[in-house]
């Protein structure tokens, strides 16, 4: 085994203080999948074109392929695994389930989290505003329609629950 | 929206319910394969060839095996050969090369050890002396007088000849006098298309995991479209016994065809065997662009005949599919696929051959996209030629029962007048194009196969029921599979747990491929259900004390004349009283897969300036035979469309000179994202499948088969340039309207 230095790092993953071992050149992806055991977030393509492996960091959407795993002290990282509130699914997991806004599912997580930061941002976004928000998550299963009008309901219902 | 001919009233089939995985995969617990990770377990990587075809002089991995962390070097040398003729053999020789490399990203040597990194390192530090070899890069190329060979083992299949050639088949179909229609004809026209490769773009890169014990046993995990071929292949390749092969499904992110045959397992397994560690290895998704199948590229040629008032007398065409390294069978599929009109005159050729580019692999109705790109075309300029509806002119010449299919078997029940007429009447067909903006129809169908399955219906004893197949789900299938069972047991859908087992804990079964699950799958458990609902009256004659004779099975209770009605859950109570566990097994080789045909329609606008083709408006019919769960077979019509789209607009492989793929990544590979989308419309037509008790056809490929003409045809109607060739990608467009 090489013997390569790793940085102590510590954040906050789905609202747990956590801490891990990593080398420089660790992704968070693979941080997160390998030594938090989170396999949650996917990698499709390791180069930030697919966004599976889109999580929350401090509140934004990132690709956690693209980020080193150090650069996440002291950050705020949410994952899909992150998203239910205990046992209640989130208005967006319950509508892609309902309005079958899946199919194979890999890329289910990434735009779970995608959709989550632009509805926490703009509650009532047009389809276009849905649809490039969404446009770094690649879907081959269902030519988006679904997804987009799950996210369209699970505003409606998330602006029913903040009324 | 749903057309529906006259069926009987469905609880539970037609609704739709929540998908039973649905739940472990929104919440991020689904495991696919590369989720998996065991203890003691190595990575594997592997070497691949910078050249697109050289002979292999030697390999040395000394070094390689002398780095930090390395347990397990391997060549071709360490599986055994196939011989020519062996099915498996071009398997064997795609998943690592043997004396002569194909293609850029041909794998040729395997490292495992401690970390990727590590693995990485290692095989990039094994030495290879090649001697380059001519690089066949095109069908042109392939097909040119003394051109060089780009497989020196291909032989022409079906031909009777030992020769080494390009040619991989050769399809002849002709019928009538096709010189005498066309001499008869009102109008004639004639166009050459071009089609690139493309690929299947799963987002799931292929992955495995593979733990050979010191038995010789091997557990493997994987994701594909049947762990039975999985094992099947990955036997055929080390020489082993099936026996010896475990293979459990992974959840499977994405196949399209593409995940119907194997690139790592064997790999994986002999390392594991070498290293005595468990091995994982994942592609990166370049590896997957560089080394899995593509759908061929093509070039064609068709020249139809018509009559002024719209009928379509004689085809006359060449279709030619360029298949990569190793033969295939996309040019005889081609010419089936040819069979949507009644075209009393025909003669076509359908042509195959060798490039040296990777082995092509099946995707979403294999072979029928490029050529109904060509023919659909055509037949659009006819309309044009002749001032016809598009429409009404595909209505005059449609197949319907009775029919020939380009090979010349009648065609079963199908429902491809109902889908013309179901666009023609649609809302988006019947509204005024807008300012700007035009539009194009297009169709096409896909025969769907029937194949092997079995299936496991095992009644708990609390009444509720688990349903055990062996097709991997893509797409929605395990509710299908739970919806049917329900509807035979009278029970609700999610008292039914529907499980995909491994090789081990279900009877074979055949890849889930040609739209096969739904249907062949779901026959076999509604066959499974329909005797176990034999053996519950049975039970229930016995509790009651009536003959079974007297039992009758209404919605999920027996009923005896002057009995009260005995429950499901009340007989599975007694099974121990009665004869033991209620489980029966089921299994089938299903004919009667219907074929199933679309419909589309589009809006677009073209930007002149740029070149930008933006879809502004799709609406599909399609005829799903019964929509088991509606939202899936919608998403299947959908996701081919999408996919359909992307062909039309944006995907291509470009290549240099020597064959390397100049543009290996989601960035410059681009398939469709969700801003380059409008919602896509469907309406499901249901002309029930008589060979099915439902009457499902199945529906997951024929919605890639019409896009890319109805774009074409929508593209020629906004600008009046006829696009030929594939993608209309914006400087295709350009240069197209340059030439206006």
């Amino acid at each position: 085994m090489s013997k390569r230095s790793r940085t102590h790092v510590t954040c906050t993953v789905n609202g747990d203080e956590v801490d891990f071992l990593a080398s420089d050149d660790t992704s968070l992806l693979d941080a997160l999948r390998d030594e938090l055991g989170l396999t949650g977030a996917k990698e499709g393509c390791g180069t930030g074109d697919c966004g599976a492996c889109s999580v929350l960091v401090d509140g934004r959407v990132n690709c956690s392929c693209l980020m080193f795993a150090p650069e996440a002290e002291g950050t705020d990282i949410v994952t899909v695994e992150g998203i239910a509130e205990g046992d209640q699914l989130h208005p967006l997991q319950q509508t892609f389930l309902e309005g079958a806004a899946l199919q194979c599912g890999i890329c289910t997580p990434g735009f779970l989290v995608s959709a989550k930061a632009l509805l926490d941002e703009n509650p009532d976004p047009t389809e276009t505003e849905i649809r490039y928000a969404l446009a770094g998550n690649l879907c081959r299963c269902t030519g988006y329609d679904k997804i987009v009008r799950s996210v369209q309901e699970a505003a409606v219902q998330l602006r029913g629950a903040a009324r | 929206m749903t057309v529906t001919e006259d069926r009987p009233t469905y609880k539970w089939v037609g609704t739709r319910p929540i998908r039973h995985d649905g739940y472990d995969k929104v919440v991020g617990k689904a495991r696919f394969a590369a989720d998996l990770n065991l203890p003691g377990q190595l990575h594997g990587a592997i070497l691949r060839s910078p050249h697109g075809h050289a002979r292999i002089l030697s390999i040395d991995t000394s070094v390689a095996e002398a780095m930090p962390g390395v347990r397990a070097v391997l060549t071709a040398a360490d599986f055994p050969t196939l011989e020519m003729g062996n099915p498996e053999r071009d398997v064997a020789i795609n998943l690592m090369a043997r004396d002569v490399v194909l293609y850029v990203g041909h794998a040729l040597a395997a490292v495992a050890a401690s970390t990727r990194a590590e693995a990485e390192a290692a095989a990039a530090a094994i030495e290879v002396e090649y001697e380059l070899l001519p690089v066949v890069l095109s069908l042109d190329e392939s097909l040119a007088d003394g051109a060089p060979l780009a497989n020196e083992d291909n032989r022409t299949a079906f031909s009777g000849s030992d020769d080494p050639s390009n040619l991989a088949t050769v399809t002849p179909l002709e019928r009538g006098d096709v010189e005498a229609a066309f001499e008869a004809a009102d109008l004639i026209v004639e166009r050459e298309f071009e089609t690139s490769w493309v690929h299947q773009g799963y987002i799931e890169p292929h992955a495995c995991v593979v733990d050979v014990g010191a038995d010789g046993k091997a557990d493997i995990w994987a994701s594909s479209q049947g762990h039975f071929r999985v094992r099947a292949q990955t036997a055929a390749v080390l020489g082993w016994d099936t026996a010896r092969i475990k293979v459990t499904p992974a959840e499977i992110g994405g196949g399209f065809g593409g995940k119907t045959t194997i690139y790592l397992e064997p790999v994986a397994a002999r390392l594991s065997e070498k290293s005595g560690r468990p091995v994982k290895i994942v592609m990166s998704r370049d590896e997957v662009l560089r080394a899995t199948g593509p759908a061929p590229a093509s070039k064609s040629r068709i020249r139809i005949a018509a009559t002024s008032d719209g009928e379509l007398t004689a085809i006359d065409g060449w279709i030619g599919y360029a298949v990569g390294c190793t033969n295939d069978m996309a040019g005889f599929i081609g010419a089936m696929s040819v069979a949507s009109y009644k075209f009393p005159n025909l003669k076509l050729e359908a042509v195959a051959a060798l490039t040296n580019t990777p082995k092509s692999a099946a995707y979403r109705a294999p072979s029928a996209p490029q050529a109904a790109f060509a023919i659909e075309s055509v037949i659009d300029e006819i309309a044009q030629g002749l001032g016809l509806d598009p429409i009404d002119v595909r209505l005059k010449n449609a197949v319907t029962e009775g029919d020939p299919t380009a090979m010349g078997s009648p065609h079963p029940r199908i429902g491809f007048v109902e889908c013309l007429e179901a666009i023609r009447d649609s809302d988006h067909y019947r509204s005024p194009v807008a300012e700007g903006t035009a539009r194009g129809v297009g169709s096409g169908f896909w025969f769907n196969i029937g194949e092997q399955s079995s299936a496991t219906v095992n009644l708990n004893e609390d009444g509720t029921a688990t349903v055990i197949t062996g097709s991997p789900d893509i797409g929605g299938s395990r509710a299908s599979m739970a919806l049917m069972a329900a509807e035979e047991l009278g029970i609700d859908v999610h008292q039914i747990t529907p499980v995909v087992a491994d090789t081990e804990s279900v009877g074979f079964t055949d890849v889930t491929e040609g739209s096969r699950a739904t249907f062949a799958t779901g026959m076999a458990v509604v066959n499974a259900c329909r005797e176990l609902i034999d053996e519950l009256k049975a039970r229930a004659a016995t509790i009651l004390g009536v003959d079974a004779e007297a039992v009758d099975w209404l919605d999920g209770e027996a009923i005896a004349d002057g009995k009260e009605p005995l429950s499901l859950a009340a007989i599975t109570a007694k099974a121990k009283s009665t004869g033991g566990p209620l489980t029966v097994t089921a299994s089938l080789n299903a004919g009667g897969a219907g074929p199933s045909f679309a419909v589309h329609c589009c809006d677009v606008a073209v930007d002149e300036e740029t070149g930008q083709v933006t879809v502004l408006r799709y609406t599909t019919a399609q005829d799903a035979g019964t929509a088991i769960h509606p939202s899936y077979v919608e998403g299947q019509m959908q996701g081919g469309t999408a996919q359909g789209i992307g062909w039309a607009l944006n995907e291509e492989y470009v290549y240099d000179d020597d064959g390397t793929m100049l543009n290996a990544s989601f960035l410059d590979y681009r398939v469709p994202v969700a801003s380059d989308l409008p919602m896509i419309e469907t309406i499901i037509v249901e002309v029930p499948n008589p060979a099915h008790p439902y009457g499902v056809r199945g529906v997951g490929e024929t919605g890639i088969v019409p896009p890319m003409a109805t774009i074409a045809n929508a593209v020629s109607a906004a600008t009046s340039v006829r696009m030929t060739a594939l993608p209309m990608s914006p400087p295709a467009i350009l240069a197209a309207l340059g030439e206006r």
